[in-house]
């Protein structure tokens, strides 16, 4: 008989907005052993074909139910090296979950009713971490004499990397920023992804024997060329989208006016909430508005509101989206905790025009409104702006959360590596290999945007193409000896 | 990301103007003139952009100047030789184009004389005829007059004050020297208003100039997009499609609005801080 899922606690709405800790607090051990007992472990679990990177989502939550925590989590680690990211950031609604036997076909994410898959995956994952399980390197180490370079330490660049060196293959990730992590650092807030599980989960590379070199930009410092001919034997280009698209209306270059790149990469990576402690700045307005319907759009706001409150300010915050709820793309549980936190919504609405004041900050957005119209490439139904529906609302600070594009730092500067219109590195779909023989890409710079767990998936993918290249390597040179 | 060697440049009523060399092997082998890096002085510091200046290949060094202007260049004028940098990255943004254009002008203002030096060496191998036109506030802030003379076929220096040389803007010696002849570039870096400046005298005279924008960076990568400026209509980032962009196109008064976004948290923090 199928029991209510487990809730998971959460940290009060009022409590939590105020600071960038952690709100979603996991399942204890009782929990844990109440939601996988859900599980009905059926025949043909539709749940891995839903996970990007195939976990054995069955196994593991049967060896939960077992109190075989130790078990689940390497079930986990031999398809997933970072479980405690992936149980909090993965949106699990729209794959395993939506595919769990519990939820209704047909429906575009996961009903209530589905098995918490993600909490359980974070409960193993955060098992792993307090007991100090740690996933040994593949017996035989064949590969050993082999060196891959990864460019990028973000979602595809560190799946790849945890691949590639437990074959005993010897790995260097070169990252632009001091730090690593990508999108991971930079984008996703410390309330959702808390620095210490982070960091922990990236130094589990560096115990694999992967050395990962900061402020280093290939393409800049070192070309790609230069890497292979330095006796690399394959790259791996992980260089995600990172380029901000903006909504080219008036205005849109007034001061206060942020990609949400820039608001979160101020926040996150530089630590703005802690100035002058840290030293890079951030302003907020008292009424803030975030353009645009996604997870980016879901953290800019909370982010925002949190620092509103810290700064003691009375002011509100709001989302600003063409279409309505139902279209919105971010996870239901952002969305919802971005209510519950007091984060306001408007939808329906298109933003027109920024007007400021005489010293450039920006003061007021004149908007339309709009109705929906058919369904679009997307399936989701197209906003139309109605003329004449204008209306302003107060905006002192706007963050601007539409997408991103790729990064062409290296693209640029590689003639030779094929592009498509999007600037998106082509590859091979089968081994994600690029138009430079041993170059390979995977993540975001591949496919646009996409969720973290997609760009590991393609990772692997990749991964699997070059141990592939350098067993058959080896089968060459040990012919020609 | 050691300083190999600091030197105070210059210095004047409060004013200070510090060279620093830094160890960075790859960075010193890639850099072409007109390039810049991004550093961090601590793990709490921000990501500040300064043009190179110089390289040593055979030290693998790369130099910097900089005024010490705000907090994290005062913090970064506190630092001695010996110690280490927490970051350093680049070389970031185009490359000068290089080639004999014939007769060019470059034009430094205060600091930004540092950012024309290695552009102005540049042309004179590729053998351009260079007038080199500099100003500061006082004769005690100009830098490296002579490193750009020996560089240089004709210099000309204004200061505010008198001090030294003409009394006046660099814009006015540029005004003049353009009346009396034909040149084929002008290559202006310095205060924005300068450069909104010299964009203007050599419209007059329809001469291609070339402006090195100093917009407010964050990670300096490409990813923030806050560095953004108006070119000819279009946004583009200074830190990847820059620095250099054509002087005519820029959106100036855009550029001056947002250069001040921070103008109230820098005050603070500078008031806070120990310095």
């Amino acid at each position: 008989m199928k029991k209510d899922p487990v809730k998971v606690r959460e940290r009060k709405a009022n409590e939590r907005s105020v600071s960038f800790d952690e709100v979603v607090l996991g399942y204890t051990e009782k929990e844990a052993l109440e939601e996988a007992a859900r599980c009905i472990q059926c025949k043909n679990p539709t749940c891995i074909e839903g996970c990007p990177v195939n976990i054995d989502i069955k196994k593991f939550i049967y060896q939960i139910t077992q109190k075989d925590y130790t078990g689940a989590y390497f079930t986990i680690r031999e398809k997933n090296d970072f479980p405690s990211i992936c149980g909090r950031v993965c949106p699990a609604e729209y794959q395993c979950e939506k595919t769990c036997v519990f939820t209704k076909k047909g429906s575009s994410f996961a009903s209530e009713q589905a098995i918490n898959i993600h909490l359980l995956e974070r409960f193993a994952g955060d098992y792993g971490k307090e007991n100090d399980l740690e996933v040994g390197l593949k017996k035989g180490g064949e590969l050993s004499r082999y060196k891959v370079a990864i460019v990028g330490s973000g979602p595809a660049g560190v799946a790849c990397a945890g691949e590639l060196a437990r074959e005993g293959i010897k790995v260097t990730v070169f990252e632009a920023l001091h730090v690593s992590g990508g999108v991971l650092r930079y984008g996703i807030p410390p309330f959702r992804l808390p620095r210490d599980i982070l960091d922990f989960e990236l130094d589990s590379l560096k115990k694999l024997g992967v050395e990962i070199v900061p402020n280093y930009i290939i393409g800049k410092a070192k070309g790609l060329d230069e890497l292979l001919t330095e006796g690399y034997d394959a790259v791996f280009l992980g260089l995600g989208a990172g380029v901000p698209t903006f909504l080219g209306i008036k205005g849109e270059n007034l001061c206060n006016v942020y990609s949400a790149n820039e608001f979160l990469t101020r926040i996150n990576l530089m630590s703005a909430f802690k100035f002058p402690e840290f030293h890079t700045p951030v302003n907020i307005g008292k009424s803030v508005v975030v353009i645009g319907g996604g997870n980016t759009a879901m953290d800019a706001a909370r982010a925002a509101l949190r620092m509103q409150k810290i700064m003691g300010m009375t002011g509100d915050t709001t989302i600003l989206y063409r279409r309505t709820e139902a279209e919105m793309p971010a996870r239901r549980i952002e969305i919802e905790h971005a209510k519950e936190e007091g984060v306001k919504f408007g939808f329906l609405s298109s933003p027109e025009e920024f007007t400021g004041d005489d010293k450039s900050f920006v003061r007021k957005l004149r908007c339309l409104k709009c109705k929906l119209g058919e369904p679009d490439s997307s399936g989701r139904r197209r906003p139309i702006a109605i003329p004449g529906s204008d209306y302003e609302i107060n905006c002192d600070m706007a963050v601007i959360a539409i997408g991103l594009m790729a990064n062409q730092v290296l693209t640029r500067a590689t003639p030779a590596l094929a592009i498509d219109k999007y600037s998106d590195v082509i590859v091979d779909k089968e081994t994600m290999g690029t138009s430079i023989k041993k170059v390979y890409a995977g993540g975001d710079i591949v496919g646009g945007e996409g969720t973290v767990i997609e760009a590991m998936g393609m990772a692997k993918k990749a991964s699997r193409a070059i141990i592939k290249y350098l067993y058959k390597q080896t089968t060459i040179n040990k012919n020609d000896e | 990301m050691k300083i190999l060697k600091k030197l105070t440049l210059a210095e004047a009523a409060g004013v200070k103007i510090t060279k620093i060399e830094v160890l960075s092997p790859d960075i010193a082998k890639k850099t072409k003139p007109g390039q810049f890096i991004a550093l961090m002085v601590s793990d709490k510091g921000e990501r500040t952009p300064l043009t190179i200046v110089d390289t040593d290949k055979d030290i693998g060094s790369i130099t910097l100047i900089f005024q010490q202007l705000g907090f994290t260049t005062k913090l970064l004028g506190e630092m001695s030789a010996g110690d280490s940098l927490y970051a350093l990255v680049g070389p970031l943004g185009h490359a000068t184009e290089i080639k004999n254009y014939g007769k060019v002008i470059l034009v430094g203002g205060g600091v930004g004389i540092a950012e024309i030096y290695p552009v102005a060496k540049a042309l004179k191998a590729a053998g351009n005829h260079i007038t080199v036109i500099l100003g500061a506030r006082t004769k005690n802030l100009l830098i490296l007059e002579n490193a750009l003379k020996a560089v240089s076929d004709d210099l000309l220096v204004a200061t505010d004050d008198g001090s030294y040389g003409r009394k006046g803007f660099t814009t006015d010696i540029l005004d003049e020297v353009l009346q009396k002849q034909k040149y084929d570039l002008v290559y202006s870096v310095g205060p924005i208003p300068m450069m909104k400046r010299s964009a203007s005298v050599t419209a007059k005279y329809k001469v291609k100039t070339i402006v090195s924008l100093n917009a407010v960076m964050l990670d300096a990568t490409g990813m923030c997009g806050c560095c953004r400026v108006t070119i000819g209509g279009k946004i583009l980032f200074s830190c990847v499609d820059g620095p250099e962009f054509d002087a005519h196109q820029v959106d100036w008064d855009e550029l001056i609005n947002r250069s001040k976004i921070y103008e109230d948290k820098e005050k603070h923090i500078c008031k806070l801080g120990k310095l």
